[in-house]
């Protein structure tokens, strides 16, 4: 490119697989934030971290995994220090949670997205990472820097809760509580 | 079985799991927003920070 200058071929080959991996970045900090204008902000500033951190990557591990963890890690000091909440849509959960029992309809991205916010987010971490993003469990404890035991109780009760939002059965129950509460 | 095990559409998972990975691409498939393209200069820039 000629407006830039021409790095080191270690530099061009990382910087060409970084920019490989910016759509699942930003897929995993929207899934995580729940908000797109706050997921791209942290998704550039990841890749940034990254591109200055690239001497500490080896060559031929893995760019997604570790651009994962940074990005993660990024995201939880901003809201250490922002506090920034994500702007869950409780109008669309509770549209969630109305719908008809039996309704056979597709599920709405809509539906999908507010049940995933409304997770723990430690659970909310690990379904996007195993069950969204595809890593291995071991992969995804690396990430979230925790036991692969607690990385894969975090995935089961987040399947639970999402099986609860979202499948008829369960949302009938939960309705059923609303009303009587 | 369970609502959470249950099958949807003989598909052998869950309805909602493919939901999940159908919200995940939708994104992975979104072309890169108009605020990426400085990106690159970005990079280049934090070399001389």
């Amino acid at each position: 490119m000629p407006d830039r200058i021409q790095g080191s071929p270690e530099d061009e080959s990382f910087r060409k697989e970084l920019l490989t991996v910016l759509p699942h970045l930003r897929a995993f900090a929207r899934g995580l934030s729940g908000r797109s204008d706050f997921a791209d902000d942290l998704v550039q500033e990841a890749a940034i971290k990254a591109w200055t951190a690239r001497e500490r990557y080896q060559a031929g591990t893995n760019m997604r995994a570790w651009t994962f963890a940074i990005l993660r890690n990024h995201y939880l000091s901003e809201l250490r220090r922002s506090r920034r909440q994500t702007d869950l849509d409780e109008g669309a959960v509770e549209r969630m949670l109305v719908m008809d029992a039996d309704q056979e309809g597709p599920l709405h991205l809509g539906d999908m997205e507010a049940a995933l916010q409304k997770l723990a987010p430690e659970r909310r971490e690990a379904v996007l990472l195993v069950g969204a993003s595809g890593f291995s469990y071991e992969e995804a404890a690396e990430i979230a820097c925790c036991p692969i035991g607690t990385m894969k109780s975090r995935v089961a009760r987040a399947r639970a809760d999402l099986a609860r939002m979202l499948d008829g059965e369960a949302v009938a129950v939960e309705v059923k509580k609303r009303r009587a509460g | 079985m369970p609502p959470d095990l249950r099958p949807a559409n003989g598909t052998g998972e869950p309805g909602w799991a493919g939901g999940l990975r159908k919200l995940y691409n939708s994104v992975v498939d979104e072309p890169l927003p108009d605020s990426f393209k400085d990106l690159l200069k970005k990079l280049d820039d934090s070399d001389d920070a």
